[in-house]
């Protein structure tokens, strides 16, 4: 499954995404199952609020840790969130 | 006795809170003990509280409201809610019986975050004779109106002899009703389906079709819909990694507040399971003999202890090996190393033998009645 760069995309509604304290990190939530995420995991899935469209993420967060160069992680990574459901496009 | 070490005890992060022992079905596979009708007293409100207050505390997060049938409870909607303010991820795990779109919208409100409705067949005629009550319409009813409110919808189906036949009909059912999971659950033989085995273990042949015809649709599926299929382990030569771990993952509170390392655990001897009207959970998950009894490896005997998969599979599952060799301690006998290994191929034998019988014994069905002559 790959991204379409001109659709937003947007953190499924069917799963939650929340912070636990107890284990210092953000988890996937959903019916019987958990993930638990890695740093730039958590940050790339709070950018998909349906406002953004891929280049904007990776805009968005090359800004925000002041680099360059993130496109492909950042791809390769929302690639495997939509083929898992964790988010949707449309 | 292992596992004094305190530093290594990771803490839980599933509650499996059996709210009620009553249900309205009658499923002769239910994973309930049989002798659930001597067991009476049933939390309050403030005990089911101060419990999901602790457990969360201590980091668990996925939440298993479950039973017997937890619609039942009154104060069902009151615990959801209680369980959202503190962050907890919850299922409601039920047979759909009693269900209605006022009830659905009401946990929707209260911060309900999934549904898990079981179906026992394909057909309303297997369905209402495997559960004992007609309930089959309108189980199908509530998966739609689950759908309808936006939940996440799992369809759980128990395999076993009885419905196996049933595969292609009842992956065809799930798609209908839109569920976003199917759960393909194969009978655990512990409980009820332990007293029934000889009715409902199917046999390798048919396993093996059932299990091509899922997961042909698994690859059909994909992207739609997730398949959880639960293992068949006595077809198996290496046992489940039980509750991956004794005391690692797991928490389950029986109705009457006995904490169980996994929810068969109170068939197992000698293991005084401690009760949360009396100790806290965080002193129950660290500090109780029952929750330490099977942690770790030093109670291993072989030929688990010298086993390089022991770190796999935990040496399978205790209440499994107590079952079946009279031994908590011995390795699962599904395993192919364990010396009671032929035990499997005996079970598997006497079920063939049944099926085979002009007059077979009928299902023992999980009601009070034979609850009480099961003790």
């Amino acid at each position: 499954m790959s991204i379409n760069p001109d659709q937003t995309l947007k953190f499924s509604p069917m799963h939650r995404l929340q912070w636990e304290e107890v284990q210092q990190k953000n988890v996937i939530l959903y019916p019987e199952g958990m993930v638990e995420l890695n740093q730039s995991s958590a940050e790339i899935l709070k950018m998909c609020d349906g406002t953004r469209k891929l280049a904007q993420i990776v805009n968005d967060l090359e800004q925000k840790f002041a680099t360059t160069g993130l496109v492909n992680d950042i791809t390769a990574f929302l690639e495997v969130a939509l083929k898992n459901g964790w988010i949707q496009q449309n | 006795m292992a596992g004094s070490n305190k530093t290594s005890i990771s803490p839980p992060r599933w509650l499996l809170a059996e709210l009620t022992y009553s249900c309205p079905l009658q499923c002769p596979y239910c994973a309930n003990p049989v002798d659930y009708a001597k067991y009476q007293s049933e939390l309050d409100t403030e005990d089911w509280k101060r419990v999901l207050t602790q457990a969360r505390k201590m980091g668990a997060v996925q939440l298993g409201f479950s039973g017997g049938e937890p619609l039942t409870r009154k104060d069902l909607t009151e615990l959801v809610k209680y369980a959202r303010d503190l962050g907890y991820y919850s299922n409601l795990i039920t047979s759909g019986y009693g269900l209605t779109e006022e009830k659905i919208i009401q946990l929707k409100e209260a911060g309900l975050d999934h549904i898990q409705v079981s179906i026992q067949a394909s057909t309303q005629e297997l369905n209402d004779h495997i559960a004992g009550t007609a309930s089959f319409q309108h189980k199908k009813e509530v998966a739609h109106l689950v759908k309808k409110h936006g939940y996440p919808m799992v369809l759980c189906v128990v395999i076993h002899r009885e419905n196996i036949h049933q595969m292609p009909e009842i992956l065809a059912m799930a798609e209908e009703l839109g569920a976003d999971y199917l759960e393909l659950a194969n009978t655990q033989y512990y409980g009820w389906a332990h007293a029934n085995r000889d009715l409902l273990l199917p046999t390798k042949e048919q396993f093996e079709q059932a299990e091509q015809i899922a997961q042909a649709f698994k690859e059909k599926v994909a992207g739609k819909m997730k398949i959880y299929y639960v293992v068949p382990d006595f077809y198996e030569d290496r046992p489940k990694a039980c509750m991956n771990g004794w005391g690692t993952t797991f928490l389950t509170i029986a109705p009457d507040g006995v904490a169980l390392p996994c929810h068969s655990a109170r068939e197992l001897p000698g293991l005084d399971c401690p009760n949360v009207r009396d100790y806290s959970i965080e002193q129950i998950w660290n500090e109780s003999k029952a929750f330490n009894f099977f942690r770790g490896y030093e109670w291993m005997k072989e030929p688990c202890s010298s086993c390089d998969e022991k770190e796999k599979d935990f040496g399978g599952c205790r209440c499994q090996a107590y079952l079946l060799s009279g031994d908590m301690y011995a390795a699962d006998p599904v395993c192919s190393k364990s010396p009671n290994h032929h035990v499997i191929q005996e079970a598997i034998d006497s079920s063939k033998a049944s099926a085979l019988a002009a007059n077979e014994k009928p299902l023992i069905f999980r009601n009070s009645k034979n609850s009480r002559l099961l003790s």
